[in-house]
């Protein structure tokens, strides 16, 4: 019998299961983006049928990785902009759980952006949710990545003069078989995408912009948005990685020109996950590694074996 | 006296196959059944640079590389001239005759090829002269010629073993089956002749010389092996199977050996972007019930603090291992040092609750990677493994029988979904994860996919639940707990007796030397030679840093009326630890240091031990440094 019962159970699921029986302490203030990360990951969860069990979510630091404080599954808490290594490892030891990712815009594309561009490069069959509400809340709010350019803060009071970080480009350059944008102020079409984003095999990669009441007021400036899928004045084949970057490129000129996009910007169906390539070319075992310590009767090779060519 | 060895030293450029010929040579001593130990001295530097590797040979266990050598096989630097007319490097084919010669012994010999020499410049050594002051045996040879006439001007080296056999009336077979073994083809035929030629040639010079092979038999069937190897077989048999590393020297020997190995151990390898992310890796992977490694050296570890802190706040057990080098910063990255200890044990923020073991040699470093592993599973903490260059790359034979073991899967208390459904705590769906109540201080897990043990994990304080909480109450316990495990582990290594410290000289003795890691051999060889020069000293070689052992090291302080601590920095950081662990013997403890980037010699030790006694105000030696006790 497999240690992990909880994996793969075929049942109808509750949301309700995803909230947490404890009271978790309050981070996020009235009216912020997150809650409605939230409650789309818990109406997403059910539809692509996976128990609270067998989900490991992994954040970083700030408001935003509080999300599973929030949310019932395994979580891991971590550290500034590490969500991505710790999650990955997670996946390679026991590719039957489902992995979450989630952090900041700060966490994510600022201290992370590095494990962000290797996580995507390797194609790990996860979703990361990157909350980006354009500023660092948590520290009562500093410019971020993805701060306009000009944007005033106690730390950039001159105005920040650097270009934001583009992320759906970033995204898809890196390697991201998956690239979505979605806004907090549209729940159907983020639950949809969070579903969508959970089951693509591969590294799916989902912008997701929130609003700051308390340090960021012009995010409201998200609001109206366009569904660039529901929009027939921007047609374009998101499987098509030439079209996908082009398309891109225009939404995030134009992203603090007042129009807002969302939608999927890139999906590659075909591209095999890392733990694919990886058993592939038999660099990894074809059953779960973190079964093997639970099974009494596994072959455990000992380095003995290889001491010949030292004699 | 010392028995009769042999210390052959071959020099030439990096690139030049030092290295690999340095290896054969020792095992085929070791095969004629001689315990042999090896010493590498390399440049960071791809090809060319000045390096060498001994080879120390006797019939009785060698635990250090000794004071100089007495045979030197000096092949010229074949990358040492630039072809470009602007000579970067100058002219550097005869630094490995040049800069070899202060440390060949009395009556010792030369053997150097001068196919790479103009012999105008070697007359500038004065080589005729000093030979004749310190009865050295000088057998100039063509190498380089000789191999060529067999089609290779790389078997120079071959050609260099195959003098030196001669001179020394070794058994040549013994090389022969290792080219037989190692080499193929034309390769393996080419060389063959290459030795029997400079065989035949060297028999028939005239031999003015006395030294000879020392002769042996072993009982035990011995393996070649370095403290890297160790390690790594070490973390196998610990029931290793993740390792995510960077590279970096030292470190990059153990991640490449494990990488290697680790699909045919059905495990998994990740060569990550840095060093952060190597040990968040292992993190994750052992958060879900894996036994995982990671490892770097100074610089590479100092970006896995957070990482390091954030698994002794989440009670996540990993290995880390910690090779050594000069520094501080990149420092000197093929030399050895000592230096990182209190990087080590102090690194990352808030109280440090962690265990350090510093494996003294190739058997304690696979025992004592074993070990952390155990300690870091059972008690769900971090563990360090710090070692230095010097470990790292030394060969040394070793019994093999001592590697027979049976592999540890062990995770610890992991919980089985049959376990967790008789919990007493466990209730309303959610798991007691962080219990600070629990007797022992290690709160059962669960892993990720297991039925009814859902949790959260955080670097943030927490509750039972693992729910973030700043609750005075709530912090103290939960801290108490944690720390505690260190008095815990304490124990449990004293009552298993598998304490880490190991001993040598006269019980009585009234004057100690105490050392950590990889000087215990040295510090012992010198021991053993100062009792037999009528001192009465005895060695303390501590290899459990965190947690502290206490009792030991006070036994053995409190048994002495001066200590000397010899290590390899310049600050005397493990003196430091002791006096701050121990709260008393700043007037008992002086230090001798050494941070030249080479290890200690068991004569440096002889020699600044007696100068300490004698109270003279200067240790002998130019690379050593002495720092009286407090009050002296």
């Amino acid at each position: 019998m497999s240690a992990f019962s909880a994996i793969d159970q075929d049942r109808e699921i509750d949301p309700e299961e995803y909230t947490p029986g404890i009271e978790p302490q309050a981070t996020w203030c009235p009216g912020c983006g997150d809650f409605s990360v939230l409650k789309a990951l818990k109406q997403a969860m059910p539809e692509v049928g996976r128990t609270p069990e067998e989900v490991l979510t992994v954040t970083g630091i700030g408001c935003s990785s509080k999300l599973n404080s929030y949310f019932e599954s395994y979580g891991f808490h971590s550290i500034h902009g590490r969500s991505l290594p710790i999650a990955r490892a997670a996946k390679l030891a026991n590719p039957a759980l489902e992995v979450v990712a989630a952090g900041g815009d700060g966490d994510g594309y600022g201290i992370g952006g590095n494990h962000f561009i290797h996580t995507a490069r390797e194609n790990h069959d996860m979703t990361y949710i990157v909350f980006n509400n354009e500023i660092f809340g948590l520290t009562k709010g500093q410019t971020s990545p993805t701060s306009p350019k000009g944007h005033k803060s106690k730390t950039q009071p001159h105005g920040s003069a650097k270009d934001p970080i583009r992320p759906l480009s970033l995204g898809l350059t890196a390697g991201a078989s998956y690239v979505a944008r979605t806004a907090a102020t549209n729940p159907n079409q983020a639950a949809e995408i969070l579903a969508e984003a959970i089951e693509h095999d591969g590294f799916a990669h989902v912008d997701f912009l929130t609003q700051c009441p308390t340090w960021n007021k012009d995010a409201k400036s998200y609001v109206p948005y366009t569904d660039v899928q529901q929009s027939d004045d921007y047609d374009f084949d998101y499987t098509d990685r030439e079209e996908a970057a082009q398309m891109m490129y225009e939404v995030e000129s134009k992203l603090y020109e007042g129009e807002v996009l969302t939608g999927r910007f890139y999906v590659d169906e075909d591209r095999p996950s890392y733990t694919e390539e990886k058993q592939a070319t038999g660099e990894m075992p074809e059953e779960p590694l973190a079964e093997k310590y639970f099974d009494d009767d596994a072959e455990w090779k000992r380095s003995y074996d290889l001491l010949e060519h030292h004699t | 006296m010392t028995a009769h060895e042999l210390i052959w030293r071959i020099a030439g450029g990096s690139g030049d196959g030092i290295d690999s010929t340095s290896q054969n040579f020792a095992k085929a001593l070791m095969r004629a059944g001689l315990n042999v130990f090896t010493h590498r001295h390399y440049p960071s530097r791809i090809r060319g640079g000045h390096t060498y590797v001994e080879v120390r040979a006797k019939d009785e266990e060698v635990t250090s590389r000794g004071d100089g050598y007495n045979f030197l096989l000096s092949l010229g630097d074949s990358f040492a001239r630039n072809p470009s007319e602007d000579a970067y490097y100058g002219n550097e084919e005869l630094k490995p005759l040049a800069e070899n010669l202060d440390e060949l012994r009395e009556g010792g010999i030369i053997v150097y090829d001068t196919g790479l020499f103009d012999e105008d410049e070697v007359a500038e050594l004065n080589l005729e002269e000093r030979a004749e002051e310190n009865d050295w045996h000088v057998y100039p040879v063509n190498l380089r010629e000789l191999a060529r006439e067999h089609g290779r001007d790389v078997m120079r080296n071959t050609a260099g073993v195959g003098v030196t056999a001669a001179l020394l009336d070794m058994d040549v077979s013994f090389f022969e089956e290792l080219i037989r073994q190692n080499m193929s083809g034309d390769i393996q035929e080419d060389n063959l002749n290459v030795l029997e030629d400079a065989y035949e040639r060297a028999e028939e010079f005239e031999h003015t010389h006395d030294l000879t092979v020392p002769t042996g038999e072993n009982e035990q069937e011995l393996g070649l092996m370095n403290g890297s190897n160790a390690i790594a077989y070490g973390a196998l048999d610990a029931g290793c199977r993740f390792i995510a590393g960077y590279p970096m020297t030292p470190w990059t020997e153990v991640f490449t050996i494990m990488s290697q190995h680790m699909s045919e151990f059905g495990g998994i390898a990740e060569q990550v972007e840095d060093e952060i992310a190597a040990a968040a890796l292992a993190l994750g992977a052992s958060h879900t019930g894996v036994k995982a490694m990671s490892g770097s050296s100074g610089g590479g570890f100092a970006l896995m603090s957070e990482p390091l802190g954030l698994a002794e706040m989440t009670e996540t057990p990993i290995v880390l291992v910690e090779a050594m080098r000069a520094g501080p910063s990149t420092g000197m990255p093929t030399k050895p040092e000592q230096g990182d200890l209190e990087h080590v044990l102090y690194t990352s923020q808030g109280d440090s609750n962690r265990v350090v073991f510093a494996p003294a040699g190739i058997k304690e470093a696979y025992e004592q990677t074993r070990l952390a592993f155990e300690i870091a599973y059972d008690y769900q903490i971090p563990a360090i493994v710090v070692y230095d260059q010097k470990i790292e790359g030394e060969l040394r034979s070793v019994p093999i029988d001592f590697f027979d073991r049976e592999p540890d899967p062990d995770v610890g208390e992991v919980l089985s979904e049959e376990e967790i459904k008789e919990a007493a705590h466990h209730e309303s769906g959610t798991f007691k994860r962080f219990d600070s109540e629990v007797e022992g201080g290690v709160s059962p897990r669960t892993v990720p996919g297991q039925e009814g043990g859902r949790h959260l994990t955080s670097g943030n304080e927490t509750n039972a639940y693992g729910h973030i909480e700043e609750d005075p109450d709530n912090r103290v316990a939960q801290m108490a707990r944690r720390m505690g495990k260190l008095d815990s582990i304490r124990e449990e290594l004293d009552e298993k007796d598998a304490s880490n410290q190991a001993t040598r000289g006269p019980d009585d003795a009234n004057y100690g030397i105490i050392t950590w890691g990889s000087q215990q051999g040295t510090v012992f060889e010198a021991v053993d030679r100062l009792n037999e020069n009528g001192q009465a000293v005895k060695a303390l070689g501590v290899s459990d840093l965190m947690p502290y052992p206490e009792t030991e090291v006070t036994e053995f302080l409190e048994s002495v009326e001066e200590a000397v601590v010899v290590e390899m920095n310049a600050s005397g950081q493990f003196k430091g630890l002791t006096q701050k662990e121990l709260g008393r013997f700043g007037d008992k403890l002086s230090s001798l240091l050494k941070y030249n980037g080479n290890p200690f010699e068991p004569a440096e030790i002889v020699e600044g031990f007696e100068a300490i006694v004698e109270n003279e105000p200067e240790v002998p030696g130019d690379s050593t440094t002495f720092v009286p006790a407090a009050g002296d």
